[in-house]
């Protein structure tokens, strides 16, 4: 089991360093995406190897995609609309309304 | 033990997992982030295919790297320029973030191998959930169905579709 769990931890990993890191706002939901996908591996790799026969971690990981693709959709749009309103995408240069 | 097969299918998986995430918040060109991205993906699903989750896997390639990722590419194409790079990181920031992503690897590797390192080390033998199986339980009432987060679910795509349509809408 062990050896499923490690990859999904290097993935999350890299999730938080890129979240750190990136400074476009895409990046950053990509990096978010990557940490999402990692946790979903976990609960498959539980589901199988502890309780195998039952569906409990699989569905969990069903409606996490489905929330997942609901959240990127909808940040994609408010990313799409910032842009319109700034022409950029980047962190730093969006603190208009701090002041 | 497993087979010859399934230990050579698991460390290609694995490699792959690994280098690509590395690579995707690595990269300095965003379109090619997004590609490793949807490697790493392609990953994750081979991964649930060789754990006997076939529906999961089919369900992560269809909504994640059909349409997740193809969202992913058409906002970059709309928001920048694919040649460009992204400015180089100050080494102060890259040193915040490996510290972010080192701590989360040592407290969190430490807790698993300290915990699971020798639980459930052989893959115990399951059926593979059936079309039949997982619709009725998608669609029960009873203990342990879904009925209630499927709706939930069903609800909160659609107010996700009004919210996008109202959020990116030209005024």
């Amino acid at each position: 089991m062990i050896y499923y769990l490690i990859p999904a931890l290097l993935m999350f990993c890299c999730g938080v360093y890129g979240f750190v890191t990136r400074k476009n706002m895409i990046a950053m939901l990509i990096s978010l995406e990557l940490m999402l996908n990692a946790v979903d591996i976990n609960f498959v790799v539980f589901n199988r190897y502890l309780f195998p026969g039952q569906m409990e971690g699989m569905f969990f990981t069903l409606f996490a995609i489905a929330i997942a693709a609901a959240e990127t959709a909808l940040a994609i749009a408010i990313i799409i609309n910032v842009f319109r309103a700034a022409r950029n995408v980047d962190v730093n240069d969006l603190n208009k309304m701090k002041h | 033990m497993e087979s010859l097969g399934g230990i050579i299918m698991y460390w290609v998986i694995a490699l792959s997992i690994v280098i690509f995430s590395v690579l995707t918040v690595t990269t300095r060109k965003i379109l090619r982030s997004a590609t490793y991205l949807l490697f790493v993906l392609f990953a994750t699903a081979a991964l649930y295919f060789k754990l006997d989750f076939e529906f999961l896997g089919a369900v992560q390639m269809a909504v994640y790297a059909g349409g997740i990722v193809v969202l992913f590419v058409f906002s970059i194409l709309l928001t920048s320029h694919p040649g460009d790079n992204t400015s180089r990181l100050v080494s102060k920031k890259r040193l915040l973030g490996l510290v972010a992503g080192v701590a989360t690897l040592v407290v969190a590797g430490w807790a698993l191998v300290s915990r699971c390192a020798d639980m459930a080390a052989q893959l115990p033998v399951m059926d593979n959930p059936t079309m039949h199986q997982i619709g009725e339980t998608l669609m029960g009432t009873g203990k342990g169905e879904y009925l209630l987060p499927f709706e939930a679910i069903s609800v909160l795509l659609l107010a996700c579709i009004i919210g996008g349509v109202t959020v990116a809408r030209k005024r």
